[in-house]
């Protein structure tokens, strides 16, 4: 879901994105659906994906911004190829969650919330996905990383940008 | 499907059926939830295949599944192996994982330092 | 001449008094219908020592022992053993260290106190693959609706059997059925709430992980009970390895025809769909489930009309929780009463709890309802690390509360966690111990229901901000006294006039923190002191003297330069520079660093 296949808008994506809301427009309710898709695309919802969807799906563009808005999970600003999640839900709370996002804010030089100049890595922040039993825990894109301590997010975030440059 | 077919896939597949159904000695279960594959699962997973191939054993089957449980031991793996009782193991790297081919699967004594159940 | 096998039959007087000599000649009679007597040479000996496993035999070169013989055994032994060179596992003496660690096992606590309804599946099964779901009764449940029960009489089992909803208010599933199902309308819809969005509870995710089909079969019984034909699971965005499983077992068993049109043959048709959440909490609350469900913002509306009588687009809906649909197919085939044993008074069944925190043991725990606290965290979770003290046990995420030390001996169900402060919630179970701040931890709980507040009632939006601006001043140690009735007298206000269960609930963690611990509230405030030594700003570092040995490690760690001294001279931290990060505290090797 945190996958982002590109920077800028291109009209092939947008093709892709026109192909999934004639799949969906007939389903009860569909928007919410076709905004997670078009956040796969470009990576974020811009005011021109934003509108284009609301053409698309002929409801008024202040319907879509109005969701996109209210959600935390849709991004208006664009990010980086990789994301970073760290966890800040209770378990990781008491776990000292605050600790490792410190951390990473340093070891990137980034405020949370910020990308990489490189646009490699946004770091931000999520409530609990789940791996209480590991808190303090992170993600990054969909791979989740348990039990961290300081030195061990540091050296996570390096060795994910080595094996993933290599590629 | 019919009932009769939910009968027969029922029958077929019942708990202490899984072994018997081929050719199967072990069965290894890796416990692949998100806090297992947090905790490595994946890399578990692969050691089990590796060292099954390298050792070129046929018998054994290795298979997925949620979680057990005790997210603090993932990543967590059973062994089942006919009439004897299945062994979870907690905490099984990569290492662990080619240690219970090589001592449990293969020479018939688990390792007791990473079992965390014994079931009938 | 050597002989291939040495076979040793045991003659001791235990073996005897058990038949060894039946064993041992039909043994003999074997080898010989096989033309063996040149090979195998079989001797019988004096006592073994194992009589309690007599009569038993050992197989030489290799060694194997076999156990509790019986004449009839000896055909399989000879033509596997002898002839293939394959011993008959089934007959052996399993390795002494497998016997061992069973008796030793079998006792571990972790497993020893729970009780696997729900999650029985989960980590023993494939979740991918349906078969292994039908070999442990998968779809029996259903089955059984359809062909021997009316949807009236699955509405009267699951009310007899006491369940209520597992996502926090508790409320009687079958009521709830029976309500929808009494609502005019050929329309209905079911809904299945896996936004489980309580940080600190896990349970819907590693039952969606684990065993998908038994929440789709739950969903298939809510929809024939109530005249459902379409179902919803709104699941949220971060949990993506659920969507997929999910994804998988609802496209197996629409191929296995277990949804879809006319199921098992009958005349009831179901089936469902997945809709993703967007990370926003208020949406576990149904009315903004729905809301969300339909595309729009997550916004609650006022009940009545409920979502019995008026759900998604207008029709009538039932909303169950992950943990309540899985444990339907067990009630049906199981019976109400089987259910209805388990549990206290008023809470039947079983409740999975999710335990972290300062545990030893983090995890998802199924026990009985009506189990004690200290069960919880000191048998199944094995106590705190560290040999700390416990401080409190936190329940039911930002609407529940912290439940102190002296009543962790209290039996655990909806109704006496409600009497302590706190709720059921979904059964997120946070220990804390001696380090946790409680006046820090009822913040952290206010700033997330002020981020998650939808804004559309004042109470909720502007109360909570002003709760949260009272904490963080004390937390800061500029509190007064009198903020302490203030914060009482909002969060009474804001639970009384709030449209939804976020806002009816979210003063819950300051109320029972204000409660149990408004001694660490007062020592914020009058002492301006963290006993805890979280709240950063009421922390002060000082070197000590006598310790120091000028080594400067600190000076060179501290980020403000708010450290000063020669090399090997006394250094000394100017309080007024001083953000109190710790980095000096951290850096000193010497413990000269005294951190109050």
């Amino acid at each position: 879901m945190f996958h982002t296949e590109a920077h800028a808008p291109e009209n092939r994506h947008y093709e892709q994105l026109r192909e999934f809301i004639r799949e969906q427009i007939d389903k009860p309710g569909p928007l919410i659906q076709v905004l997670h898709r078009a956040q796969e695309i470009f990576g974020y919802l811009p005011m021109e994906v934003q509108d284009f969807v609301a053409r698309e799906m002929n409801i008024p563009h202040s319907e879509v911004y109005s969701v996109v808005t209210f959600y935390n999970f849709f991004r208006t600003e664009p990010i980086g190829d990789h994301i970073i999640n760290v966890c800040l839900g209770t378990a990781c709370h008491v776990k000292g969650a605050q600790l490792i996002l410190d951390a990473l804010a340093d070891e990137l030089d980034i405020h949370v919330g910020g990308t990489t100049e490189d646009r490699f890595f946004t770091l931000s922040t999520a409530r609990c996905f789940g791996a209480c039993g590991l808190a303090p825990a992170m993600m990054i894109d969909e791979e989740v990383y348990g039990k961290l301590t300081v030195d061990k997010a540091r050296k996570a975030i390096r060795e994910f940008r080595k094996t993933t440059e290599k590629k | 499907m019919k009932l009769e077919d939910l009968k027969k896939i029922r029958e077929k597949h019942q708990k202490d059926m899984i072994l018997r159904d081929g050719d199967a000695r072990v069965r290894v279960v890796v416990g692949m939830g998100t806090s297992g594959i947090a905790a490595g699962a994946r890399e578990t997973l692969r050691a089990f295949l590796e060292e099954i191939e390298k050792r070129n054993i046929a018998d054994v089957i290795v298979t997925q599944a949620g979680e057990r449980g005790l997210s603090s031991h993932e990543p967590i793996v059973t062994v089942l192996e006919k009439s004897k009782p299945n062994i979870v193991y907690g905490n099984v790297t990569a290492d662990v994982a080619r240690k219970i081919v090589a001592e449990h699967i293969v020479n018939g004594s688990p390792l007791s330092d990473y079992v965390l159940e014994v079931s009938e | 001449m050597k002989k291939r096998l040495d076979v040793l039959v045991c003659g001791g007087a235990a073996c005897i008094a058990s038949h060894s000599q039946d064993f041992k000649n039909r043994l003999i009679e074997v080898v010989k219908d096989h033309d063996l007597e040149d090979e195998i040479n079989i001797i019988e000996t004096g006592c073994m020592g194992p009589c309690e496993l007599g009569p038993v035999m050992v197989v030489y070169p290799d060694g194997a022992f076999y156990i509790r013989l019986k004449p009839e055994y000896a055909q399989r032994i000879v033509e596997e053993h002898f002839l293939k060179g394959r011993p008959v596992e089934e007959f052996l003496w399993q390795a002494p260290e497998a016997r061992k660690i069973v008796e030793e096992k079998r006792q571990i606590p972790f497993f020893e106190k729970q009780h696997k309804v729900v999650l029985e599946n989960c980590g023993r099964i494939d979740p991918e693959n349906l078969n292994e779901y039908i070999g442990n009764d998968g779809y029996q449940a259903l089955a059984r609706c359809l062909t021997e029960m009316t949807p009236d009489v699955v509405i009267d089992t699951v009310t007899s059997s006491g369940l209520r909803g597992r996502g926090g208010a508790g409320f009687p599933t079958g009521l709830k059925w029976k309500l929808a199902r009494r609502s005019a309308g050929d329309v209905k819809y079911v809904v299945c709430n896996a936004d489980e969005g309580d940080p600190g509870a896990f349970m819907d995710r590693a039952i969606l992980e684990g065993d998908p089909h038994s929440v789709i079969e739950g969903m298939a019984i809510s929809g024939f009970a109530v005249g459902a034909s379409r179902g919803f699971v709104y699941v949220r965005a971060e949990y993506p390895l659920a969507v997929r499983r999910l994804r998988r077992a609802l496209e197996q068993a629409r191929e296995a025809g277990l949804l879809g049109e006319s199921i098992l043959e009958s005349d009831f048709s179901f089936d469902l769909e997945i809709r993703i959440g967007a990370g926003a909490f208020v949406c576990g609350e149904e009315t903004a489930l729905m809301a969300s469900v339909e595309g729009h913002r997550g916004m609650p509306s006022p009940k009545p009309p409920y979502p019995s009588e008026q759900g998604l687009w207008e029709k009538p809906t039932v909303i169950n929780n992950v943990e309540t649909l899985a444990n339907l197919r067990h009630i049906i085939l199981k019976g109400a009463e089987w259910f209805a044993a388990m549990g206290t008074a008023k809470s039947k069944g079983t409740k999975v709890f999710a335990l972290s925190g300062n545990v030893t043991n983090t995890g998802l725990v199924e026990v009985p309802m009506g189990i004690t606290l200290r069960e919880i965290v000191y048998d199944v979770g094995g106590g705190i690390p560290g040999n700390k003290a416990l401080k409190a046990v936190q329940t039911g995420g930002p609407s529940g509360g912290c439940i102190p030390a002296e009543h962790l001996d209290t039996p655990i169900d909806y109704e006496s966690l409600a009497e302590l402060g706190s709720i059921m919630g979904s059964g997120g179970l946070i220990v804390l111990d001696e380090d946790n701040c409680m006046v820090n931890m009822a913040k952290f709980f206010l700033e997330f229901c002020v981020e998650e507040s939808c804004g559309q009632c004042s109470p909720c939006r502007i109360g909570l901000k002003q709760m949260l601006r009272v904490l963080e001043r004390i937390t800061r140690g500029e509190g007064r006294l009198e903020d302490l009735d203030d914060l009482e007298r909002m969060a009474g206000t804001i639970k009384a006039t709030s449209l939804c269960g976020l806002g009816q609930s979210a003063p819950n963690p300051v109320l029972s923190t204000l409660k149990y611990f408004r001694d660490e509230y007062e020592a914020h405030i009058r002492e301006k002191r963290c006993p805890a030594l979280v709240c950063t700003d009421l922390i002060t570092y000082t070197i000590l003297a006598d310790k120091c040995t000028g080594c400067t490690a600190c000076a060179r760690k501290c980020p403000v330069n708010a450290i000063s001294g020669e090399v090997k001279k006394i250094h000394v931290i100017d309080q007024g520079i001083c953000i109190h990060c710790g980095a000096c505290f951290e850096a000193c090797k010497f413990d000269a660093i005294e951190r109050r």
